[in-house]
């Protein structure tokens, strides 16, 4: 068959088509059906990127409950409202459901949504497997939530050390269920981890070239890359645990042969790069917030692109600073000071570079812009401390304690979910086509400015004053008693501040004042379809010619023709220099995904009861992926 | 916005082979991440056996016969692979066909060697960490195996019955590149397991 | 020595100041340390916080400026004033070579420290801590067996003498911490670690297990009680000694009823047929200043409400709930309150 029949066979072409018929027939073309079926069978990246971000928040409010349950019980010494089986259940389920249901899933949701609208594609790489990873990791979610409510939760931490994870020490199906978590978000994670390499590699609109890709694109690759490094650490750990308890293996028991550091290595191996692919989209999301509410390009383009790709690389030389009192060789342990020391010179330039954009611009202080500031105040103790902790001497003392609980929620809430939220107000209106309230965004701001200080600072003090971490209660001659009363009415606040959001987007989302196009005036591409987008994304691909497309030129957009209007078709492009090279077909929509994830469900939850799950699971998997690749005759798969 | 045409791009190539597809990436993707597996596998193999010098004790040193002959398989079906791969990019239908045939066979052969090799362990997964390790990495790759193996008869299935269009060819080609992953991913493993412990003296 | 003398000026700087905002505040223990392996980090410390507090200052007033500094208003978004980037340029790679220059700076601060802190001691006395879950073996071995004598989440040590503490784990891991003599270490399952720390002082120093081990891990307190040479030597040797013998009729009682139940299953008390190993050696008992693992302080009517209700006290606890008649507990009282 010669390439003129393709065309032909892939149905009409756009070429001098109008505006009005293009976007019916693309909107028929690419559009979601309507109705149950069509909500489970959609490969829409659009569809499936706001289910992740409204799951992740949903486990983000559940997590939170969780915590401020926790402060309640910490307010005062030899607090009473709860059991310590009970205690050790909500921390464990407040740090896993926060790590692997909330802070990665909901970084990841937002590269779904945004990557292909960024580089001005129609759809993600790998629909299909999209579709599928959200399903395994819902999946993932509610098995870990429904042990919790049958009372079947894990209560060993969210990082559950061997051997107190061995039958031995934890008989019940908790561990078995944490661990098989890890294995249903890891598979969800890593997915995702391969569509957003091969948008950005393949995807990209022509000329797009690499020195023009968006920074929030570039933290996305890099973080992309880093899953597809650190994750599968996490998955053998677990499958290793999870063989020692249902099978009879030895890697963690000492007894025979097996050791209990080994887990820790894997672990940490995996949970330190976890925390800068948490991170690092965070980074992405304030250098896309910083240059368009400074009226100007990003600092250091450059420069800022080299810090993601070496903090993407150093992460992996860090690992064991989380191990300094496990009693490693000195030298090796002052091997790591040195390396976690020297991480913070990228991150510190990262920091410089926003600063100086700010300088160099005419800051418009909106909502998005506000969080981003509190951002830095915040971050920068967090990096701040983290610089402690990298110190063998130092992590002695503060190791385990407080003090470590205070650091890593200035990291990560400070780090992470202040630029989320500032992310939430910024690309709300192309989400949803409706603007967030300014004036209740201001207050939820200052409200979580507060609170989380409130909460967070008086903790550097209780480490140092010898309250560990994870202890359902302690003495009132510890002393820790107001510190702990202030944490407390700490945390009241933020759960008002979030309360206050959840207030603001279910009032946005009843108003009827449609949100602009461009409500930011800001330079890159998904500003340039509409809020929200059609299914198609862009009518017209376009082409870019510069970093900044709608600043260049605000008025007119460049675009090719000649793609299929009755066919999925996308363009690919090359790796460097993107000049448009393939005109290739993207999957209809199907129910495959739906199957072959509740399969996998089946497998993994099954699993946990009898290790021939693991056979006929695999089968079962085995049958639904055939079905999901065989050919089905349509345009997309044949032609 | 208003747009703009600037250029007309219906005449670009419908399909291509390679690094010009997303799915060529995709496997390479899936390929780095498997691959990283193995390392941490291996790693903590060799970790395991650094920090308890005596590991394997009691474990004589396993049987070299089966897969010394398993691998000696593996290295040979480089060769038709190789094959597969030229036939495939050149979208020779009919001389590909008898090929695909060829290395389903190679691949049953491969597992039914491999089954064969697991109940010549001498050493169980229950016993130490050793004996562990050992089966865990050999099942792993034997996942990968058996994966790449179903992939095969499926597409050599679909090579018979369905017609042929472009696509499939690069859907050949790439499972050839997975193949050669599997059979590469092995040789270090094979090394690991089988030689390390001996020359390592326990 | 420099270096220590000019972490103290600060760090009593630093110290006058927070007790300044925090009025009313004794400092936390790991900051008012007692011994120089804990003088060493609490320097550094301080000379950490110091530098971190004045980068951050630096960095808000940056922010600050950045945000509110007049400027002029060039319209058109792309247009940059390319001379005024040039600068911002130079100023940002000055501040990038000096996030170096600290860093390496901290670095060689933090490995000083280190050496200081992990330096072999001469002549140290060696004890072996055993973690369980949620208690502390406490054994001062010695080549002569008749020299060994073990007790539990009391250890008592000489000032003036370093002391080595040989950690490892019977079950999971845990992690031994008195913030106000020195850092943590890990008692990991098959593996040794070790802490070595030189009290100055007699006193009572606080401590509990760091790591997350099980259920009671809020309930592992541990002390560690510095006497002078003399007092220590004369704890030894009392506690080297087989039980007192039951001094009431009453007691007697106690101490049948304790051989015959459950009890000698799981504990030992030397000199008596009770040599269980499971749980604490209770030869001395009466002599600690604390039950279960400091969950509550020694005396009649505590002993009585752990041994009554063990499991109210500290839910999860290797202790059974032991049924006893309240004359029974009483025997049980006069008997084990005899045990110093």
């Amino acid at each position: 068959m010669s390439f003129s029949d393709i065309a032909a066979n892939r149905g009409m072409r756009d070429t001098d088509m109008t505006d009005e018929e293009l976007r019916e027939r693309l909107t028929r073309t690419w559009a979601t059906k309507a109705g149950i079926w069509g909500a489970l069978t959609t490969v829409d990246h659009k569809v499936i990127g706001r289910r992740y971000v409204v799951t992740a928040f949903v486990f983000l409010l559940l997590a939170g409950v969780l915590a401020i349950i926790m402060r309640l019980q910490l307010a005062q010494p030899n607090g009473r409202l709860l059991t310590p089986e009970l205690y050790n259940q909500l921390f464990t389920m407040h740090g896993t459901t926060m790590m692997f249901l909330f802070a990665v899933p909901v970084m990841e949701a937002f590269a779904v949504y945004l990557v292909p609208l960024m580089v001005g594609t129609r759809n993600i790489a790998f629909p299909r497997l999209n579709a599928f990873s959200y399903y395994v990791y819902l999946l993932g979610g509610l098995m870990i939530w429904v042990a919790f409510a049958l009372n079947l939760a894990p209560d060993v931490g969210w990082f559950a050390y061997a051997p107190l994870t061995e039958t031995s020490y934890s008989p019940t199906k908790g561990v078995d269920f944490w661990a098989q978590m890890i294995t249903f978000t890891e598979v969800a994670a890593l997915a995702v981890s391969a569509e957003i390499i091969v948008t950005v590699f393949k995807q990209r609109a022509p000329g797009m070239s690499l020195d023009r890709i968006p920074l929030f694109v570039w933290s996305q690759l890099v973080t992309a890359f880093m899953v597809m490094f650190a994750m599968p650490a996490v998955m053998i750990a677990s499958s290793m645990l999870i063989m020692d308890r249902l099978i009879g293996t030895h890697f963690f028991t000492p007894e025979q042969g097996g050791d209990a550091l080994l887990w820790q290595h894997l672990f940490w191996f995996f949970g330190h790069p976890e925390v800068y692919i948490i991170f690092m989209p965070a980074t992405g999301m304030v250098s896309e917030i910083v240059t368009t509410f400074s009226r100007r390009p990003a600092f250091g383009y450059m420069l800022l692109v080299l810090a993601l790709l070496s903090v993407g690389f150093f992460a992996f030389g860090l690992w064991v600073h989380h191990m300094f009192v496990t009693g490693l060789p000195q030298l090796g342990a002052s091997f790591f000071t040195a390396s976690s020391m020297l991480i913070a010179v990228p991150n510190g330039v990262q920091i410089f570079c926003w600063i100086a954009t700010l300088w160099g611009g005419r800051p418009v202080f909106k909502t998005p812009l506000l969080y981003i500031i509190g951002f830095i105040v915040v971050f920068v103790v967090g990096g701040l401390t983290g610089v402690m902790l990298a110190s063998v001497p130092l992590d002695t003392q503060v190791h385990d304690s407080y003090f470590v609980v205070a650091h890593f929620h200035y990291v990560l809430v400070g780090g992470a979910v202040f630029p989320l939220l500032g992310a939430i107000y910024y690309w709300f209106p192309k989400f949803t086509g409706r603007m967030l309230g300014e004036r209740l965004g201001q207050w939820q701001f200052a409200l979580l400015f507060i609170g989380f200080n409130l909460t967070f600072f008086p903790m550097h003090i209780l480490g140092l004053a010898g309250m560990p971490r994870r202890v359902y209660t302690y003495s009132e001659a510890s002393g820790w008693g107001g510190m702990n009363l202030l944490a407390t009415t700490g945390a009241l606040i933020l759960l008002l501040s979030f309360a206050l959001l959840v207030w603001n987007i279910v009032s946005s989302l009843r108003s009827d004042e449609p949100a602009p196009d461009n409500p930011w005036d800001a330079p890159t591409l998904e500003w340039a379809t509409s809020s929200p987008p059609p299914p198609h994304n862009f009518d017209r691909i376009p082409v870019v010619s510069s970093r900044y497309p709608l600043w260049s030129d605000p008025e007119t957009l460049p675009v090719v023709s000649g793609l299929a209007v009755d066919t999925r078709e996308l363009v690919l492009s090359t790796i460097t220099e993107a000049r448009a090279d393939v005109l290739d077909t993207s999957p209809l929509d199907s129910i495959w995904p739906l199957l072959a994830a509740i399969a996998t469900g089946i497998g993994f939850v099954a699993s946990i009861f009898t290790p021939w799950a693991v056979v006929w699971g695999s089968a079962l998997v085995g049958i639904f992926l055939i079905g999901w690749f065989w050919p089905k005759g349509t345009a997309e798969d044949e032609i | 916005m208003k747009t703009k045409v600037v250029a007309d791009i219906s005449g670009l190539d419908k399909h291509g082979f390679g690094p010009r597809l997303p799915t060529f990436w995709g496997t390479l993707g899936f390929m780095s991440l498997e691959g990283m597996g193995f390392v941490l596998g291996a790693g903590s193999f060799l970790y395991l056996g650094w920090h308890t010098p005596t590991w394997s004790a009691g474990a004589p040193p396993q049987e070299l016969l089966w897969p010394t002959l398993f691998t000696a398989i593996l290295v040979l079906s480089l060769i038709p692979n190789f094959i597969v791969t030229k036939l495939a990019q050149a979208q020779d239908n009919d001389r590909l066909k008898p090929l695909m045939v060829l290395m389903s066979v190679i691949g049953l052969a491969a597992v039914a060697v491999r089954g064969y090799e697991f109940t010549q362990l001498n050493i169980g997964w229950y016993t130490n960490a050793y004996g562990s390790l050992l089966w865990v990495l050999l099942g792993l790759h034997t996942t990968h195996l058996v994966t790449d193996l179903v992939d095969t008869i499926v597409l050599t299935v679909l090579f018979f019955t369905k017609h042929c269009p472009t696509r499939r060819f690069s859907d050949a080609d790439e499972n050839a590149m997975y193949w050669n992953f599997v059979v590469i991913a092995w040789l270090p493993l094979y090394v690991l397991l089988y030689w390390v412990p001996r020359l390592g003296g326990g | 020595m420099q270096l220590r003398g000019s972490a103290k000026a600060l760090g009593d700087a630093l110290a006058v100041l927070l007790v300044l905002v925090l009025p009313g505040c004794t400092p936390p223990l790991a900051l008012d340390p007692q011994t120089p392996q804990g003088r060493a980090v609490a320097g550094l410390i301080w000379w950490f916080t110091g530098l971190c507090t004045v980068i951050w200052i630096l960095v808000l007033l940056g922010l600050a400026f950045a945000i509110w500094r007049p400027r002029l208003v060039p319209a058109d978004p792309l247009a940059l004033d390319q001379r005024a980037e040039r600068r911002s340029g130079r100023v940002v790679a000055v501040l990038i070579g000096l996030t170096g220059v600290i860093v390496i700076g901290l670095t060689v601060l933090s490995f000083a420290a280190q050496r200081q802190l992990f330096e072999p001691a001469d002549g140290a006395l060696t004890i072996d801590i055993v973690g369980h879950q949620w208690w502390w073996e406490v054994v001062y071995n010695s080549p002569d067996s008749s020299q060994t004598l073990t007790t539990a989440n009391e250890i008592h040590v000489p000032v003036g003498r370093p002391v080595t503490l040989d950690l490892t784990s019977n079950d999971v891991i845990h992690s031994f911490w008195v913030p106000s003599l020195m850092g943590k270490a890990d008692l990991i399952p098959g593996r040794h670690n070790d802490l070595t720390f030189t009290a100055e002082k007699p006193g009572i120093y606080n401590g509990s297990c760091a790591e997350f081990c099980g259920m009671q891990h809020a309930h592992m307190g541990i002390r560690v009680i510095a006497e002078t040479p003399s007092d220590f030597e004369a704890w030894r040797r009392q506690q080297l000694r087989s039980a007192a013998p039951p001094a009431s009729e009453s007691a007697k009682r106690g101490e049948a009823l304790f051989e015959s139940s459950a009890c000698a299953f799981c504990h030992n008390v030397s000199g008596t047929p009770a040599s269980g190993q499971v749980g604490p050696d209770l030869t001395h008992l009466a002599s600690r200043s604390s039950l279960a693992a400091g969950t509550l302080p020694f005396g009649r009517g505590q002993l009585a409400a752990w041994i009554a209700d063990p499991q109210g006290i500290k839910p999860g606890a290797q202790m059974p709930d032991v049924r006893l008649a309240p004359d029974q507990l009483n025997a049980m009282l006069d008997y084990l309150m005899g045990l110093k």
